[in-house]
């Protein structure tokens, strides 16, 4: 049987060929902080709290806007709702633990830790079930690590590079990134389009509403869709 | 925006974001998670990545624009190609930023 150590140890190694792709995307929140304003202390806590990269650059893109903390937070709640799609996955899995490891488990929770955890709780067998919470915890201090370095060369980094190289142009190629696994059936795309189309529409909306209203009515859309009788893909 | 307030937009996002994170993990022994709600997280990365990607290479300067002399727009096209084939960040970070600054240069 595995030692603790041993599978915190799978847990990293798990994780270590995602480092690549989230090295850059850290030191582009990081430059991206500095750029919009913020100074080193407010752009590392932004990425020791939040840790979650997509809603960090809409939330400083948000701020160069000069949109009021109201919305700014519920374009951050509506970026990071998948988080509690993962929650509910990954719920049953912790639910022998007690609070003390629940609400710093939590915290850890990210696209890539959760995709690595639920794969070895869903299809470990027996052995996947060992310390299974150790896994997790590999995988997510490993994230968390590699985040806020990355974050901090950013910051670092900003306070030399000149400001005309449209550097604020590396947060949609990030998205891409981010949406082409998301796109993996007809109502998924529906979604998408759905969502790109109304938030360009509603870009001049009061409030900076567009990022918000244009997320809700794709996701409509993508419900709407897989609801029609004989579309299902 | 005063410095108190960005100071406490952090930490409100911060809270919020760790809120979500914890929502089911906590309340999974007496709550579980309504149906209609299932469905609607599925589509939240497709519809809330393309609604972060596309206004910000369809828009120049206030208004839709589609012509070539929307320089983003060209760039994010060939990004866009190879975020699809490759999945790499690094390499659709070159080569948009590549792309882009090359635009930049010739016009």
């Amino acid at each position: 049987m595995a030692t603790r150590r041993e599978v915190f140890g799978a847990g990293v190694t798990a994780v270590l060929p995602m480092l690549p792709g989230i090295a850059p995307f850290g030191v582009i929140a990081g430059l991206t902080a500095v750029g919009t304003g913020l100074s080193a202390a407010q752009a590392m806590l932004l990425s020791g709290l939040v840790f979650a990269g997509a809603s960090q650059l809409a939330m400083l893109q948000l701020l160069a806007e000069g949109a009021i903390p109201a919305v700014i937070l519920l374009t951050v709640i509506t970026v990071n709702l998948r988080f509690a799609m993962y929650s509910a996955s990954l719920a049953p899995h912790f639910q022998h633990l007690g609070r003390s490891w629940r609400l710093p488990l939590a915290y850890l929770l990210v696209d890539q830790n959760y995709a690595s955890s639920i794969n070895r709780y869903l299809h470990g067998g027996p052995e996947g079930a060992v310390h299974g919470h150790w896994f997790y915890l590999g995988g997510g201090v490993t994230l968390w690590l590699t985040w806020q370095t990355a974050t901090a060369v950013g910051v670092f980094m900003g306070a030399s590079i000149p400001r005309d190289l449209s550097l604020e142009f590396a947060i949609p190629l990030v998205f891409m990134v981010l949406l082409v696994p998301a796109l993996r059936d007809r109502a998924h795309i529906i979604a998408a389009l759905t969502g790109g189309v109304v938030a360009t529409v509603a870009a001049d909306m009061p409030l900076h509403l567009g990022i918000v209203t244009g997320a809700g009515s794709g996701i409509v859309a993508g419900m709407l869709c897989d609801r029609q009788p004989g579309r299902r893909p | 925006m005063s410095e108190t307030t960005l100071w406490l937009t952090i930490v409100g996002a911060g809270l919020c974001t760790w809120l979500l994170r914890l929502s089911f993990i906590e309340t999974w022994r007496w709550l579980s998670v309504p149906p209609l709600l299932d469905r609607a997280l599925r589509y939240v990365p497709a519809a809330v990545m393309a609604a972060l990607v596309v206004p910000a290479l369809v828009r120049m300067d206030g208004a839709v624009n589609l012509s070539p002399d929307n320089l983003r727009l060209l760039a994010g096209l060939l990004a866009a190609a190879v975020a699809w084939y490759s999945r790499n960040v690094l390499l659709t970070l070159a080569v948009g930023m590549g792309a882009l600054w090359a635009l930049q240069a010739v016009t």
